[in-house]
Order: C-alpha cells, then structure tokens, then sequence
C-alpha cells in the first residue's frame, strides 16, 4: 500500500537532487567519526596496533572512495555529455601540429572513451582530415587523463598530486602525438581506413534537456561503479594491509630510490592491472604513505590506466604492427620519463 | 518494414542498447527489423564515433549513451515523419 501510494507521489525531479546532494555531503563528513569509532570502539581494537590500524583504514577508505567515485563521476559525466568526440573531431579537423597536438591532448580529458570505441573513433578523425599525430595525442591521453583516476587521486591525496598526474599525462600525450607525426607513419595505418567515407556523416545531435543529461549521467555511474566496486574493495583491503603490515623499511627497500630500477619493476607490474585504476589507487595511497617516491607512484598509476592490451589488440584492427609498436613504445617510453623526472625533482 | 540498427563491436552496452530497443517495440507495439552491425567499417562508413550507436529507417538518431525504452520507443514515433 505505502509503495502505491509513494510512487504516485512523483517528487519533483529538482527536489530529488538536492536531497541526493545533502545526502552525499552528510555521508562525506560522518565517514572519518564512523571509521575511528567503527574500528576503536565498536570492535576494541587499540589505537596504532597494525590490526587496529588496517581496519580503522578499510572502513574509512570504502565510504570514502565510494561517495567520490559517485558524486564525482556522475559530475564528471554530466560534463563530458556536453563534448562527444563529434564535436572534438570537427574542432580538430585541418589544425596544425602543435595546437591541435595540445588540443587532442586536452580533450582526451573530458571526452568519454572506451576502448570498444577506440576504432571507430581512430577511422572517423582521420577521415575527417584529423592528422595522425593529433589522433594519437587524443587516443594517448583520453584513457591515461582519465577522470576516475584524476577523482580518486584528488580525493585520497589532495589537487596537488591529481595536477600533477593530469599534466604529466598531458605532456605525454603531446610529445607522443608530435612524435608519431613527425615520423610520418600514415602509410602504416591499414589501407582500408584510408577508403572509408562517412559522406559528410549525417548524425543527428540530440539535444537532450538537463532531466535527461542528469538522469544519464547517474545511470552511467552507477554502472559503472558497480562493476569496479569488487576490484575498488579488493584494492583497499590490500591497502588496509599494507597499511597495518608491511614494514616500511621493505617498501623503501625495493621501490625507493636506492633502487635506480623501480621505475621500470613497477610498470612491469602494472600492465596486468589494466582497468582497475580505482582498485588500484588504494595500494597506492598506502604505498606512497610508506615511502614509495612520488614518481615512481605516478608512473605506476599512469601505466595502469595508459598501457592496455586488449586496447592494443583492437587498434591492430586499423594500425600495422610498426605503428602499433611506436605507439606503445611512446607511450611506454613517456611514463618512464614521468617517473624519473619527477623522482629526480622531488626526492623521496 | 521498418528497420532498427543497433552499431557496436557487442560490448556491454550495445547488447543493452538491443534489448532496449526490442522492449521498446514492444511498448510501441511497431513491427521493426532489428539489425547489429558490428563490422568496424560499416560502423564509421555511418560517421559514429562513439559506440554504442543507434538508427532507424537509415538514420543515427543516438551515439554513446545507451537510451532507455521509454526514449527510443519515442524516437521510433518522431523519426517516423
């Protein structure tokens, strides 16, 4: 009776989102009273023994990452609703090399990406008179600038070292987008691309009203945050044990900066992590707190999100292995720089 | 006889965006050819860019978003024109 009788009282779809936003905000602020009280009084435990410690950790990080993955990302997604990769390959079409390069680079930002997308999107720029150099900028930095790493990285470590990643992964997309376009490769793009005509691609842009932008954007992020949440409490139940656990002394020892090979152990390591940068991010918020360098830290999160095989294996669809090869090995070389240059400027 | 495609590779969200716009024949109560397309070149030959996309009767009416029923049982009576 009551569910009849709430569902034929249709709230106002405006009232509905405030009271969703005080919600979130509330929640935001009782996650730190609840962990400490959670772990400390709840269960017992005492305050600095590691068990106490991981736990007080685990119960923070859940609600924490949580409310930012959703607040953010339906944010985020309300946003880059309004930039299709359409509109960003007609203002790319016919620019020259280092202003388009910059811009590809900055769009990859906020245009929404996946990699099931990563072939029509790469046939439909070059078609549109895109150079190859700026396509690679865009297809370099639209998975490496991504906006759940940038949300999670802001929201565990603060705007210093979310900018930081964002302008590092920037700088990779456009020298990597120069790079490729300076070795002029477009013959080594399948020959096939190169015949497709869209004839002036005749795409109805929708112009859907806020309810509906809104109402997208949420149904996107709960998507997707419930196919990363098992990879998300994986990822801070192994933080939580680092935390607690794993001496200090170990970590410094094999990641920092007396071992001039981290950089490149820890890129090795990532590349089968690909697609769980928010499973991935709280190990990384417990190893960068145990001393792991930060660029070494950044380059971890970078070639978690950037190198991606299965991307790879598609692209082979449009691309011929020596394209492919310089691709990756832009890429791969970018994040190494990354790493280095940033432990070389800000010491562990 | 009126023709629905539905372009993209069979990631999650195009076979969605399938059984979106199969119900959504349904709740219109129109008799339509559903089709997925997932070659590559057919699908950019289209000018869609983001996947996963959708067209009827020869038009792409929606790109990367999947739209719900309700809209594409709407899109199904404004297209008609």
């Amino acid at each position: 009776m009551t569910a009849v009788a709430l569902r034929r009282l249709h709230l106002p779809f405006s009232l509905v989102v405030v009271v969703a936003a005080v919600a979130w905000l509330v929640a935001w602020f009782a996650a730190a009273p609840f962990a400490s009280w959670f772990a400390f009084d709840l269960l017992r435990l005492e305050r600095g023994s590691p068990l106490g410690e991981a736990v007080a950790f685990f119960a923070f990080d859940v609600p924490k990452v949580l409310l930012l993955l959703l607040g953010i990302v339906t944010l985020v997604t309300l946003v880059r609703g309004f930039f299709p990769p359409e509109r960003v390959r007609d203002a790319l079409a016919g620019r020259g090399s280092l202003v388009g390069t910059a811009a590809a680079a900055a769009f990859g930002i906020v245009t929404p990406f996946c990699s099931c997308s990563a072939v029509p999107l790469f046939i439909g720029f070059l078609e549109a008179g895109v150079p190859l150099g700026v396509t690679f900028a865009f297809l370099i930095s639209s998975p490496m600038v991504n906006e759940v790493a940038l949300v999670l990285l802001w929201g565990l470590f603060g705007p210093g070292i979310a900018l930081l990643y964002m302008v590092a992964g920037l700088a990779v997309a456009i020298v990597g987008g120069l790079v490729i376009g300076r070795l002029r490769m477009e013959r080594h793009v399948e020959d096939y691309v190169w015949e497709i005509r869209s004839g002036g691609a005749a795409v109805a842009t929708s112009h859907p009203t806020w309810e509906q932008r809104i109402r997208d954007a949420w149904a996107y992020t709960r998507d997707l945050v419930r196919r990363i949440l098992p990879y998300v409490i994986v990822g801070i139940g192994i933080g939580a044990f680092i935390h607690g656990y794993v001496p200090t002394d170990l970590i410094v020892a094999i990641g920092g900066p007396g071992n001039p090979l981290a950089v490149p152990l820890v890129v090795l390591v990532a590349i089968p992590l690909y697609s769980n940068a928010a499973g991935t991010i709280p190990i990384v918020e417990a190893l960068l707190a145990k001393g792991l360098p930060l660029g070494t830290t950044l380059a971890f999160m970078m070639a978690v999100v950037a190198i991606s095989l299965p991307e790879f294996v598609i692209l082979r669809r449009v691309v011929k292995p020596r394209l492919l090869a310089v691709f990756a090995g832009v890429v791969v070389a970018g994040i190494l720089a990354v790493g280095y240059l940033f432990n070389l400027v800000v010491p562990a | 006889m009126r023709m629905i495609e539905v372009l993209g590779p069979g990631c999650a969200n195009c076979r969605r965006l399938e059984a979106n716009a199969r119900e959504a024949l349904t709740m219109a109560g129109v008799e339509a050819e559903i089709r997925h397309v997932t070659d590559y070149r057919e699908i950019a030959a289209r000018g869609v860019l983001s996947t996963p996309g959708l067209v009827i009767d020869g038009r792409v009416v929606s790109t990367g978003r999947v739209p719900s029923a309700g809209d594409i049982a709407e899109l199904l009576f404004t297209s008609e024109a």
